[in-house]
């Protein structure tokens, strides 16, 4: 059965694996549903869930411990884990010797990787040391609450887990839990990685600058000028002025970059794929990064207009105090939301036109289903990431095109 | 109530239609009327629409959170 079912994949993989935004799904997926197919078999019960694409999707889009490339490459990445009661734990995600579906296969100072990610063990009365647990003792649950919980089985006993870290500690949506995570994850890595990156590019054509004054540009050089001098000539001398934009320019040319690049670089397949830009506590920092700015350099004339609007009648004021101070707070959280929102939704849709072969395929069993699948799932996965080619650029100009109308509006001192 | 979420965000890409439909019909309008300010028109429809687009989004994401729990 599990032979037949694997030859019956093959066309849908090679298919997927064409078309893939982020990495070890195929395997990984077809894998999982043959389990939970055969459990259905072995059951018989009814209502079954056999494909959740939502649950799948949302799985694929988040952040985790340990950097999978084609769910057979694993690399360990560093753990900075910190609890109030057992302190600061540092040590590599490769200690939980993570397996199928990203899960650890031990257990380690009651820490466990679960898909991908960090939980901990409640129950103080697990051993507190390095445990095998074994490839297939995770599961979840659905509570009161109708929060998914998972439970580890070890040795006969079901012990909870802590729901996933969040470094935010649970203000972007995250559940609190009783450590906090300050680990190397993937998004950390690929922002890392992208930082390195665009520090030689910039780096390299900046020496060229001096050495080459005077003539032509040339290399990486003929890259960079144009998308630099456009943000420069199209986003920062019109909207901030030219005589103070250069104070500016830097702000508004590595969010432009930065952002940018890590738009595509969560577009890379088989890398991993990093939704680094779709998550709302990095875009949440950035906006943070532009609120202060914009707050820091607001000048008399901005905050006058915000609190005590001139020039309309005096009971109007407060009113318009109140929706322009709302405004004060609303303008970076729309940027917050804005860029995660596109960039998420893009990935949601790569993932969901991938997801119809697994749906059509009644993940794995029929090989007509599959195939009409992957007919539609291809050309339809070819165009959204097209379209997310594009937006990766436009998002990444408006993020950078609102911050400077936000500083230009800030600063400006009333001489139109 | 999940299918009320769903009609939720559906209505909310509804309206960031239409309204981003209007800016772009209305720049092309005004490009074609005034070919020399296509630059100044493009960046001011690029705003506008990231604009509308926010106001959408934040209905579509409070309707992701609301699903989730």
């Amino acid at each position: 059965m599990r032979m037949l079912s694997h030859r019956h994949l093959i066309v849908p993989l090679i298919a997927v694996l064409f078309s893939l935004p982020l990495s070890g799904w195929a395997q990984h997926e077809s894998e999982e549903h043959q389990e939970e197919s055969s459990h259905a078999e072995a059951t018989h019960e009814g209502g079954h869930a056999a494909f959740d694409p939502t649950a799948t999707a949302l799985h694929h889009i988040s952040d985790a411990n340990v950097f999978t490339i084609l769910d057979f490459i694993r690399i360990p990445l560093p753990m900075i884990l910190y609890s109030k009661d057992e302190g600061l734990d540092i040590f590599s995600s490769g200690k939980f010797h993570p397996g199928e579906h990203d899960n650890g296969e031990y257990a380690y100072h009651r820490y466990v990787l679960f898909e991908g990610n960090v939980h901990r063990i409640k129950d103080p009365s697990f051993p507190n040391d390095l445990v095998e647990i074994g490839p297939h003792s995770f599961s979840e649950h659905i509570d009161d609450q109708n929060d998914e919980v998972v439970y580890l089985n070890y040795e006969g006993t079901e012990y909870q887990l802590d729901p996933r870290t969040t470094l935010d500690n649970g203000m972007f949506g995250g559940k609190f839990t009783s450590f906090y995570d300050f680990s190397i994850t993937k998004n950390v890595l690929s922002m890392m990685l992208v930082a390195m990156l665009l520090f030689w590019l910039f780096r390299k054509a900046a020496l060229a600058y001096s050495r080459r004054s005077g003539m032509a540009p040339s290399g990486v050089q003929s890259w960079l000028e144009p998308v630099f001098t456009f943000i420069r000539d199209e986003v920062a001398i019109p909207f901030i002025g030219r005589d103070r934009y250069l104070k500016y320019l830097p702000l508004l040319m590595s969010l432009f970059f930065f952002i940018l690049g890590l738009n595509l670089f969560g577009q890379i397949p088989f890398l991993g794929g990093t939704n680094v830009t779709g998550n709302l506590t990095v875009t949440g920092i950035l906006a943070i990064l532009v609120f202060l700015v914009v707050s820091f350099s607001g000048k008399k004339h901005y905050w006058q207009h915000i609190f005590w609007m001139p020039g309309v009648p005096v009971f109007v004021k407060p009113l318009l105090a109140f929706v322009e101070f709302l405004g004060v707070f609303i303008k970076p959280i729309t940027l917050m939301l804005r860029l995660a929102g596109n960039i998420v939704s893009g990935h949601i849709a790569i993932l969901s036109f991938i997801g119809l072969i697994f749906i059509f395929g009644k993940a794995g069993e029929s090989l007509g289903g599959s195939v009409v699948g992957t007919l539609m799932s291809v050309p339809l996965t070819m165009f959204m990431m097209a379209i997310e080619l594009i937006v990766a650029f436009v998002q990444a100009f408006v993020f950078t095109i609102l911050t400077a109308s936000y500083i230009g509006a800030a600063i400006d001192d009333g001489h139109h | 109530m999940t299918s009320l979420i769903a009609i939720g965000a559906g209505l909310a890409v509804i309206g960031a239609g239409i309204g981003i439909g209007l800016i772009g019909g209305k720049a092309m309008d005004g490009i074609a009327r005034q070919p020399e300010a296509a630059g100044d028109i493009r960046s001011g429809m690029i705003l506008m629409a990231a604009f509308v687009e926010g106001a959408a989004l934040i209905a579509i994401l409070l309707s992701i959170f609301m699903l989730q729990g």
